[in-house]
C-alpha cells in the first residue's frame, strides 16, 4: 500500500513557521548566520553550551520563566526557573571544581530524569569537564565498559543503582575517583565510597563565572555501538549547541512561548541535545517526566501542560496506536501544534495515525550519535510523505554513494554520488558544527567513517526525485532496538562468558512495537544440554549484566553459526534464516562469500 | 484461580520474563521496574505472558496496574475469568 502525499498549507500552522516552505532549498543560510542566533560568553570570551541554554536567561524577566517543569514517578511536581538552574548549575560547577576535576576530565551520569541530572549537566559544561550521559537501564558490564573508556573520574546516580551496578565492579574502575549520590540527603551518611551530591551542593557557592571556552573544547560524550568491538565514546565540542538551537528551530520549529516535551532517556543522544540543551537555548519550558512509557499518563501530561511540540519515539506512537485513535481525541490537544520522532524509521500507518488520532502528522527525522543533531527532516512546513525521513535541513549537504558488498565503493579514494531513485549509503559533507570529532582513543575506526570528502552513515537509503530520503536498512549489524542502538558484538561477547557457551551469534528480529529485538543464536559446548532450562538461565546471565534493553529477549540454540570465510559470523545469514527467505536469495541479498 | 495460585502464576511468569529475578525475594508492593530494572518491554511480556497463563487479557492502557506482584494479583483477580 502507498500513502498519499500529505501537502501543507497555511491552515497546518498557527504561528508563521520558522523554515518557510521552500527555504530547504534556499542558500542563504550559513552556520555564521546561526552562530549569531547564540550570545557567546561576555567578553568574547569563547562559546559554552551552558551559557547558551542557561545563563543568558538567567537575568532580567526570562530568569522568572520555567525552565525545566520536572514531573516525578508519583505525582511531584517541581518548577526550576532559569535563575534556579543557573544557582545550581553554578553550585554544581564550584562542587566539581573542589573535587579536583578539571578541563575536559569526565563526568558520567548514570540515572533516570531526575532534577539532579540537569544541574549535573550544566555545572560540568560550566566547569569545561566533558558530560557522558550512560542510559540508566544499562547493567554493570555496560557501564563498565564505557566509563573505562572515557576514564570517567565523577559518576553522577542514585543509590539503588550504584549498589547494584556500580559498587560490585568499582575495584575494576581505576579512574573512577567521586561517586555523587543523587538521592541521600544532605546531612545523611551515604554509603561508604560515594558522597552525598545534596550535601556537597548545599556548601558550594552559588555564583560562578564560566571560564574562557574554545567553541572546540571538547563537551560531550556519547557511546555507540558499531558491528564490532567496544562501544565508541563520540566527542562532540561546545559548538555542538549551533546545531542544536538551529535544529530547535528548523526541524523543531520552537518559538518563544512553546511548552516542548523530549521524552527520550538521557542516556542517548536525542534525551541531550533536545531533551536536556535544545529547549533552554530557546529559552522555552522544557517537560522532563520521569517516568517511563504509561499511555494514560503521556496523555494526561499532553493535555495538562499543555506541550506544544512534542518529540517522541516510533516505538511509543506504535504504542499509543495500540489504544485507538479514542484516548487521544477524549484528551485536549489543543496546544499541541507540532509532533516529531526519531529513533528508527518511523512506519507510515504511524504518520497517518497522528494525523487522524493527534490531529497532527507525526514528522520522522533522521540523525545519529555522530551527527549531533537532526539532519534530515520532515518540517512542519513542508509536505510530508509518509515513511520517508524527509529532506536535508539547511546547511547539511546529504547524497546516496555507490555501495558495495564492503561498504562504499571507492576508485582512488572517490566515490561515485548517485543520481535519484538508486539505492546507496547515505553520507553527509562534514563542516556541521555539532559534527562528532573522533572516537575517543580510537583514531581508526573514526578515518574509517570517511570516504571521498564524506561522513559515511552506515545507512542505506535512496532519494526520490523531490528530494525526500527513504531508509532501505542499515549496511552494518548494528541492531535498533526501541530507538537503541546495540552492538551485537557487545551480546555475544557477554554470552561467550557464561560457561555453556562455545559461540554465539546476535541479530536484531523485526518487531511490530520495538522495530527489532535482540534474538541470540547459541552454539552450546560439547557434552552441554540445549534445553529451555539452559535457555533462560543464558537469558537471565545477559540481562543480569547487560541490562534488559541489551540483552537477548529471544534465544535460539544451533548446532553451528554461519561463518565467512576469514572466521567472522555471517549475522545476515542468521537473519535472513530467521525471517525465513530461502537461501537461494542470499547470494543477491547478501553479496557476501559463504563458508 | 484463587489468589493463592494467581499469585504463583504471577511469579511464573515475571521468571520467564526476567529469568534472572528471584522470585522468591520480590517485595509484592514494589515496582517491579524501580525493584528489578524491569523496562516496558519487559512489562508488555509480562502483560502477554499473563494472559496466556490466565486468559485474561491486560490491554495497554492496563499497563499501569500490572507494575507491581500484588497489581497484577489484584487485576488478575478483578478481572479474571476461568483460564482460556
Amino acid at each position: 500500500m502507498s500513502y498519499r502525499t500529505i501537502h501543507k498549507g497555511p491552515r497546518d500552522w498557527r504561528v508563521p513557521p520558522n523554515l518557510a516552505v521552500d527555504a530547504l532549498e534556499h542558500d542563504a543560510f550559513s552556520w555564521d548566520v546561526a552562530r549569531a542566533w547564540l550570545d557567546g560568553l561576555p567578553g568574547g570570551r569563547g562559546l559554552n553550551i551552558a551559557h547558551e541554554a542557561v545563563d543568558r536567561h538567567a537575568d532580567g524577566a526570562s530568569g522568572t520563566r520555567t525552565a525545566i517543569r520536572w514531573l516525578g514517578k508519583h505525582g511531584e511536581r517541581e518548577n526550576l526557573t532559569y535563575e534556579d538552574l543557573r544557582r545550581r548549575t553554578n553550585r554544581m560547577a564550584h562542587v566539581l571544581e573542589d573535587l579536583g576535576i578539571r578541563r575536559g576530565d569526565a563526568v558520567f551520569t548514570l540515572t533516570g530524569r531526575v532534577p539532579e541530572l540537569y544541574a549535573t549537566a550544566f555545572g560540568t559544561l560550566k566547569a569545561g569537564a566533558v558530560l557522558s550521559p550512560l542510559f540508566s537501564a544499562f547493567g554493570p558490564e555496560p557501564v563498565r565498559q564505557r566509563l573505562e573508556i572515557g576514564r570517567g573520574r565523577v559518576l553522577v546516580t542514585g543509590r539503588a543503582a550504584y549498589e547494584r551496578k556500580i559498587a560490585g565492579i568499582r575495584d575494576r574502575l581505576p579512574h573512577l575517583e567521586h561517586v555523587l549520590l543523587t538521592d541521600v540527603p544532605a546531612g545523611a551518611p551515604p554509603p561508604a565510597g560515594t558522597l552525598s551530591l545534596a550535601s556537597l551542593m548545599a556548601d558550594a557557592d552559588d555564583t560562578y563565572v564560566i571560564g574562557p571556552t574554545d567553541p572546540q573544547e571538547p563537551a560531550l560524550l556519547h557511546f555507540t555501538s558499531g558491528t564490532t568491538g567496544t562501544p565508541k565514546g563520540a566527542v562532540h565540542v561546545h559548538e555542538a549547541v549551533v546545531m542544536h538551537h538551529a535544529t530547535g528551530r528548523f526541524a523543531l520549529d520552537l518559538h518563544p512561548g512553546d511548552i516542548f516535551w523530549c521524552t527520550a532517556d538521557p542516556g542517548w543522544v536525542t534525551g541531550t541535545s533536545y531533551g536536556i540543551i535544545t529547549p533552554l537555548t530557546h529559552g522555552i519550558t522544557s517537560i522532563v517526566d520521569e517516568a517511563e512509557f504509561d499511555a494514560d499518563r503521556w496523555y494526561r501530561i499532553l493535555s495538562g501542560e499543555r506541550v506544544s511540540v512534542w518529540y517522541t519515539a516510533p516505538t511509543a506512537v506504535r504504542r499509543l496506536m495500540r489504544l485507538g485513535e479514542e484516548p487521544a481525541r477524549d484528551a485536549d490537544l489543543s496546544a499541541l501544534r507540532f509532533v516529531a520522532s526519531v529513533g528508527e524509521p518511523l512506519n507510515p500507518e504511524a504518520v497517518v495515525w497522528g494525523s487522524d488520532a493527534l490531529g497532527l502528522p507525526v514528522h520522522d527525522n533522521w540523525w545519529q550519535t555522530e551527527t549531533g543533531g537532526i539532519m534530515i527532516a520532515n518540517t512542519i512546513a513542508a509536505d510530508v510523505k509518509p515513511g520517508s525521513m524527509g529532506r536535508p535541513l539547511p546547511g547539511v549537504e546529504a547524497a546516496v554513494l555507490s555501495h558495495g558488498p564492503d561498504g562504499v565503493v571507492t576508485h582512488d579514494g572517490e566515490v561515485e554520488v548517485l543520481p535519484a531513485g538508486h539505492e546507496g549509503e547515505l553520507a553527509l559533507r562534514p563542516g556541521w558544527p555539532s559534527m562528532f570529532r573522533g572516537y575517543l582513543h580510537d583514531d581508526e575506526r573514526y578515518r574509517r567513517c570517511f570516504a571521498g570528502g564524506w561522513y559515511l552513515t552506515g545507512d542505506l537509503v535512496t532519494r526520490d526525485a523531490d528530494g525526500y530520503y527513504w531508509f532501505l536498512g542499515r549496511s552494518d549489524d548494528v541492531i535498533k532496538s526501541s530507538g537503541h542502538l546495540i552492538g551485537p558484538f557487545e551480546v555475544e561477547s557477554t554470552l561467550l562468558e557464561h560457561p555453556a557457551v562455545a559461540e554465539a551469534g546476535v541479530i536484531g528480529k523485526p518487531d511490530p512495537l520495538a522495530g527489532e529485538i535482540v534474538k541470540a543464536f547459541v552454539v552450546v559446548k560439547p557434552r552441554v544440554r540445549a534445553d529451555d532450562a539452559l535457555s533462560r538461565e543464558l537469558i537471565g546471565f545477559g540481562r543480569s549484566r547487560l541490562g534488559a534493553a541489551v540483552a537477548p529477549r529471544e534465544l535460539g540454540f544451533v548446532d553451528d553459526l554461519p561463518h565467512t570465510r576469514s572466521g567472522k559470523i555471517m549475522r545476515r545469514l542468521l537473519r535472513a534464516r530467521e525471517l525465513g527467505l530461502a537461501v537461494g536469495d542470499l547470494s543477491t541479498l547478501e553479496g557476501e562469500e559463504t563458508t | 484461580m484463587d489468589e493463592h495460585t494467581l499469585r504463583e502464576t504471577v511469579l511464573r511468569v515475571l521468571g520467564e520474563v526476567a529469568p534472572e529475578v528471584d522470585v522468591t525475594r520480590v517485595n509484592p508492593a514494589e515496582d517491579l521496574r524501580d525493584q528489578l530494572d524491569l523496562d516496558s518491554m519487559d512489562l508488555l511480556n509480562l502483560a502477554i505472558g499473563l494472559f496466556q497463563a490466565t486468559g485474561t487479557e491486560v490491554p495497554e492502557r492496563d499497563y499501569g496496574r500490572i507494575v507491581t506482584v500484588d497489581g497484577c494479583v489484584g487485576y488478575l483477580m478483578e478481572r479474571g475469568g476461568p483460564p482460556a
